[in-house]
């Protein structure tokens, strides 16, 4: 799935990245656990998330994920973003909750990690 | 030909953790090693620097980037470790609050280590600190 069509389905807003080299993802996963991230063997996916900070950004870095959507409106701060811009990840914002974001990006055929 | 890095953490400094980890995959990737490797050695990296972040005072990442291989040193001083195999169990942790609101105290960091490094040695003295020394082939 392309990032322009996540954004599209999760109502979405692009926070860092561009559009023109739109990426093609597979798969995805959602989790609040960094913990739980970090253990994934699969790179190139989109992570669904609640949690917005640093380290959030971080480990998206180390485990080579190419996009973050944060959910319920959580705001990217000032900081996140000039991480993500830096480290060429991908990062957008939905109104949606994770189930709500999960659950239509699912059924539009972004398949899960396991 | 060997590279040498050193960087510091201090114990409860998020933001900070992960500097360490950064610096290195920008060197590895300029080696031209390749991608599955190094996120397995940057991983390891990271997991280790959010335990000092996280448990300890103040710390150190010593990385040695060989030819071969890379071999990591990072070594706190801190409360230390009383038990390493209870430790080692995915799930065990005795993470605060905070470092839980923070995305991590799930008690997965020192196996996941574990799974990343070809080699991996922990010593630890109750109330002194914890040196983690491990190696990653490329
Ligand atoms: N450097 C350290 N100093 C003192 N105690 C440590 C250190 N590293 C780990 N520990 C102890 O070992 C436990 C397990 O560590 P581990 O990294 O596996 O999990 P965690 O840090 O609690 O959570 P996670 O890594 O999933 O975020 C910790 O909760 C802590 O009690
Ligand atoms: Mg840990």
């Amino acid at each position: 799935m392309k990032i322009s069509e996540i954004i599209k389905y999760a109502d979405a807003r692009i926070v860092s990245g561009s559009l023109a080299t739109d990426k093609d993802l597979e798969k995805a996963f959602s989790s609040d656990l960094m913990s739980d991230v970090l253990t994934l063997d699969e790179e190139s996916i989109l992570l669904i998330t609640g949690l917005a900070n640093l380290q959030l950004v971080r480990t998206a870095e180390m485990a080579d994920i190419q996009a973050v959507l944060l959910a319920r409106g959580k705001p990217a701060s000032a900081e996140m973003i000039e991480l993500a811009k830096e480290n060429g990840l991908v990062l957008l914002e939905t109104p949606f909750s994770i189930y709500k974001a999960s659950g239509i990006l699912y059924a539009k055929g972004l398949k899960a990690v396991y | 030909m060997a590279l040498e890095l050193a960087f510091k953490i201090s114990g409860g400094d998020f933001s900070n953790a992960g500097k360490a980890s950064s610096r290195i995959k920008k060197v590895l990737k300029q080696l031209n090693i390749d991608a599955k490797s190094i996120k397995k050695i940057v991983v390891a990296i990271y997991e280790a620097e959010v335990n000092v972040a996280a448990h300890a005072w103040k710390g150190e990442v010593k990385a040695t980037v060989g030819e071969e291989n890379i071999l990591v040193v990072v070594s706190d001083c801190g409360p230390g470790i009383e038990n390493i195999s209870l430790a080692m169990k995915p799930g065990f942790s005795t993470a605060s609050k905070e470092v839980r609101e923070m995305g991590f105290g799930a008690g997965m960091g020192l196996s996941n280590i574990k799974k990343n490094t070809d080699e991996l040695n922990i010593e630890s003295r109750k109330g002194e600190g914890t040196t983690l020394t491990f190696r990653c082939y490329y």
